[in-house]
This record gives structure tokens, sequence and C-alpha cells, in this order.
């Protein structure tokens, strides 16, 4: 487990930062699946197997072809040079390795109330359980956000006719 | 023996080089990306603390999945309107996007 923790996290870590360090937008969509499928591999190394699940279908999946549609629809001519560093590098670079340092040190300073009971074999049945008992209203609210956000995407990106 | 540290710092690490991407980017859709990465990376930490402090109870997890479900309709609506600026701008450069200021 310990070898193969440090592997995935390397992958994940590395192809996040090709994301992010990429000038071509294609490719640095093109490694944000291999982050979200790093995060995936990430969740079943911390025995959730739905939520290893859920990430492969909605971020590998969904929204990684959100993403490149957006791209084709937006990027004219050459894909090259479409992925720029606007005027502010330095200093979000420099609050980004603040941060990594800062959490860094609070996490091994702190002193966790670690659980030592054994995690459940399979979690799909519990959490449906929990979804449909304790937590009825935030998933009906949740249902509700999706339909706004399917209706309002179509609206904003609808062809605004002149009306006269 | 891998622990709750671990997956902490890593988590950590992987929001800051998603803020760094929604930072220092000029592209309107790698700002997106970079969100989608710092939303990832919180889920990473909401499983993490479901599996080594509260084990058994799956709160954490079932918060996660309401994330997962945030971040989808947040990214619909983040493209929706990248599509439109573009349609009247011919442009998805951040810096270009400057018509709210006097």
């Amino acid at each position: 487990m310990n070898v193969m923790f440090w592997i995935l996290a390397v992958i994940t870590l590395g192809s996040a930062l090709l994301m992010v360090l990429n000038k071509n937008i294609f490719h640095s969509a093109l490694f944000m699946v291999v982050t979200f499928i790093g995060v995936a591999s990430m969740y079943v190394m911390l025995q959730a197997d739905f939520m290893a699940a859920v990430q492969i279908l909605v971020y590998a999946g969904a929204i990684a072809i959100f993403i490149i549609f957006g791209v084709m629809l937006t990027v004219r001519g050459n894909m090259k040079q479409t992925n720029l560093f606007s005027g502010n590098v330095e200093f979000a670079g420099l609050i980004s390795l603040a941060f990594v340092v800062i959490n860094a040190i609070m996490v091994t300073r702190t002193d966790w109330p670690l659980s030592t009971a054994t995690p459940p074999e399979e979690t799909v049945s519990t959490i449906a359980e929990l979804m449909l008992t304790k937590f009825v209203v935030p998933f009906e609210v949740a249902a509700i956000l999706l339909l706004v956000a399917l209706l309002g995407a179509v609206i904003i990106a609808k062809e605004v006719k002149k009306t006269s | 023996m891998i622990g709750l540290e671990h997956f902490l710092i890593f988590s950590g690490t992987l929001f800051c080089i998603g803020l760094f991407g929604a930072l220092a980017k000029r592209n309107a859709i790698a700002i997106l990306m970079g969100l989608e990465i710092m939303l990832n990376s919180v889920n990473i930490n909401l499983v993490a603390f479901s599996r080594y402090i509260t084990t058994g109870d799956l709160t954490g997890q079932v918060f996660a999945i309401f994330v997962v479900a945030v971040a989808a309709a947040e990214v619909a609506v983040g493209l929706a309107l990248i599509v439109a600026i573009y349609r009247n701008r011919m442009s998805v450069n951040v810096e270009d996007f400057d018509w709210l200021k006097w």
C-alpha cells in the first residue's frame, strides 16, 4: 500500500502540475483527466469505493467532456500558445507555495483524534440509507440545484434574438 | 504506514496547484479547470477524515457527493457564461473581460 500511495501521489501531482504549466489548452485538458483518475485511485486507497466510481463517472466522464467541448467551441486556429500565464504569475506562485508550506506544517503539528475502528467493507448501501433518511432534504435540494443549473446554462448559452 | 497526514498533505498540495492555475492563467477555461482541481482536493480531504477519524460513519462521503453535484452544476453554468461571452467578444482571455471596470 505504501509504494502504491507514493506512485499514485506522484502521478496525480505531476499531471496536475503539467496541466497548469502546459501552454496548449487541449493538452491541459487531457492532463486534467489523468489527475481526476489519480484522485479516483486515492479514493480507492481510502476504501471509498462509491466515491471512486462517482469520480470516474462525473469528473473523468462528464466534466472532462464538458471542458473539451468548451475548448472546441472557443479556441480558433492554432492550438499552440492558447493557455498562457497572465501578469500575476509570481504573486500566484508565491501564494500557492506559502499555502503548501503552511498546510504541511499545520497538518504535521496537529494531534489528530484518530479512530481505531475498522472501515466498512462496502459503502454503497450505507450511503444510500443516509441519503434517503438523514440527508433527504439536502438530496432534494441538490436535485433542484442541478435542474436550475441545467436550465440556466441553456438560457445563458442560447443565441440572443433581437425582439422587434 | 500511510496515515491521515499523508492524505492531508497530498490534498493540500493538489489544492495549491489548482489555486495557482486559477490565479495565474489567462484563459477562462483554464481557470475553470483549476477550480475543478481545487474542489477535487477538498473532496479527498473530506473522504480522508471520514475514513480515519469517524470510521464507519459515512457523513464525510455524503458531503463529498454533494460537493460533486455542486461542482457539476458550477462547471455547466461557467462554460455557458464563457461561450456567451465568447460570442460577444470573440475572446476567452480574462484580461479582456474588463467592462465592469469604471
